[in-house]
């Protein structure tokens, strides 16, 4: 139920532009990896190549190798279909579909993938990704109501929930608590200390008190300057990306001098 | 000393009331010129509905006359929405979604081109080209299909039929089904396109479980646009349909609409005549009010779901 990734050599382009250059990253199964960095640095840009997200983009491509479990997700003949419902993805702002009720809003990417579906066993599937993404017990009651009508943090635990509805083997998230309160992103937070049990996790944030609340490793990206493609700079356990840095721009950094 | 909070803000309130009049002023002018137009419908058809029925055309009093007409109405604007939906519906996700940005540039310009030829045109075309093209097939219709009422047989020799009338409307009203329906699809927001996407949706997947229920709103109203067209439309039907009795046969001379019924009939029309077609013409202001208010209430039925809240 959960893999590792390894990331060889990957640049990243929009176009001719080169946005990332040259990253080598070892993602543990079973982890919570945090990228932290200063905007612009190419950390979401990153983190949406590891499901293929980025190619969504006109123009936008990557050379190198993101490897699932030893399996190259660029590889020839693998289709960005399968890789991203694997790969779960939890975006900035939350969006469930608005023309679907709660229910089945968790239950889209399973139809996707398993058409025919007993109503016992969806409403099984339903109860344990809700109650997954800590949200059953405020749902419960109104499972066929639009989840737009949820709070956002609600709304954000319900994409978690329709995440990890399709058993996937990573989940993704990008900047999930940035259009949060401080309350619902704490329930995120706690979220993501029980997510870590059964997936691996990848976050992206621009709070480096997150990153140190809930990551395992931390990744710190940054950029020379507008136009530089983003690199990763360091890449080690939390404890030690925010104690004792080994690069004098991931101190600057995590000692709040710059970004 | 003056007081700047007080001065400071009267300029201002000027502009605000000037607009606001002006806002409310055009609110009204639209109530203004509907009850009018109303209002002289309603008039000028009362003597038919006063009228001696004996002294109506067809001699059996006016719903007589004019029901086989209604009828003939709905058919040609179905038989145009029935072609044109599903067309200017997969034209508009082409250009929105699978076309190359370039390509969807062109034919977007395309599209709107269509919607500038008038319907003179379009009636022209209809008679001088695609009638005389339709008679074989009507033909092979007539004796292949013949036995569906629709199809039923001799087909017409000269292709001037409903079926004609109504593919010329649908070539009529694509665009506007074709360009709104483009302007919804392309207003869905990336976000519940990616998270679709991203949770591993085909482009098609996608389609259907972000792009169709964000527009469905908007789809239903521009269809709704393309059938007011359909059913008002008045040259293209007056110049391709050899009109005359209801009949259910398409294939067939025969069948009428409303508005070409009036359009051929007012030059000479004058006394009670004249009235019968004003009172034609309420009949079909009330079917276009009637469909918009179905539209309407389509719409407001899924509001809990359409993303607005």
């Amino acid at each position: 139920m959960s893999k590792r990734i390894d990331v060889n050599d990957l640049n990243v382009y929009y176009g001719n532009f080169l946005a990332v250059e040259g990253v080598n990253i070892n993602i543990e199964p079973k982890s919570v990896t945090a990228f932290i960095g200063p905007s612009g640095c190419g950390k979401s840009t990153f983190l949406r190549t590891l499901n293929r997200m980025h190619e969504v983009l006109p123009g936008a491509r990557v050379e190198g190798e993101v490897l699932l479990d030893g399996e190259n997700l660029y590889g020839q003949g693998v289709d960005p279909v399968t890789v991203r419902s694997q790969i779960g993805m939890v975006f900035q702002r939350p969006n469930p579909f608005p023309t679907m009720s709660i229910r089945d809003n968790v239950l889209a990417g399973v139809k996707l993938n398993n058409k025919r579906m007993s109503k016992s066993d969806a409403d099984a599937l339903v109860e344990k990704s809700l109650t997954g993404a800590n949200l059953w017990n405020e749902v419960k009651d109104r499972l066929d109501k639009p989840g737009s009508g949820l709070s956002g943090g609600q709304q954000q635990r319900l994409c978690i929930a329709r995440a990890i509805a399709v058993k996937p083997e990573v989940i993704l998230m990008d900047e999930p608590c940035s259009a949060l309160d401080p309350i619902s992103t704490l329930a995120i937070e706690d979220l993501i200390e029980e997510l870590k049990n059964e997936y691996t996790v990848v976050i992206v944030t621009h709070n480096m008190q997150q990153a140190a609340r809930v990551s395992d490793k931390t990744a710190f990206f940054n950029i020379a300057g507008t136009g530089k493609p983003g690199k990763l700079i360091e890449y080690n356990e939390t404890g030690l990306i925010f104690s004792n840095p080994q690069e004098k721009a991931t101190e600057d950094y995590v000692s709040g001098r710059f970004g | 000393m003056s007081n700047t909070l007080t001065e400071g803000g009267a300029k201002g309130r000027a502009g605000d009331k000037v607009f606001s009049g002006l806002t409310l002023f055009a609110g009204c002018l639209i109530l203004v010129v509907l009850f009018a137009v109303a209002a002289f419908l309603i008039l000028q058809a009362m003597p038919t509905f006063a009228a001696d029925p004996a002294k109506i055309t067809g001699g059996e009093g006016f719903w007589v006359y004019i029901w086989p007409i209604v009828i003939g109405t709905l058919i040609a604007a179905v038989i145009a929405l029935l072609i044109a939906t599903p067309v200017g519906i997969g034209v508009a996700l082409f250009i929105s979604h699978f076309a190359p940005r370039k390509m969807a540039q062109g034919l977007g310009y395309v599209v709107d081109l269509l919607a500038a030829i008038p319907s003179v045109v379009y009636g022209a075309w209809g008679i001088a080209v695609l009638a005389p093209a339709l008679v074989p097939v009507y033909g092979w219709l007539a004796e292949n299909a013949g036995w569906i009422p629709i199809f039923q047989g001799p087909a017409s020799q000269t292709g001037k039929t409903m079926l004609t009338a109504g593919i010329v409307l649908s070539v009529m009203i694509l665009p506007i089904i074709t360009s709104l329906s483009r302007e919804i699809f392309l207003q869905t927001p990336k976000l519940h396109e990616e998270a679709a996407l991203a949770m591993g949706a085909t482009r098609w997947e996608m389609i259907r479980m972000a792009v169709f229920p964000f527009a469905r709103a908007g789809v239903i109203s521009a269809v709704m646009l393309g059938l007011g067209r359909a059913l008002g439309e008045t040259m293209a039907v007056a110049l391709v349909l050899s009109s005359g009795a209801l009949i259910p046969s398409l294939i067939k001379s025969g069948n009428q609409t409303i508005a070409a019924e009036i359009a051929l009939n007012f030059p000479e029309a004058f006394g009670l005549r004249l009235s019968e077609l004003i009172a034609a013409g309420l009949i079909l202001f009330v079917i276009t009010l009637a469909v918009n208010m179905i539209a309407r209430w389509i719409i407001s039925r899924h509001k809990e779901f359409s993303g607005a809240n």
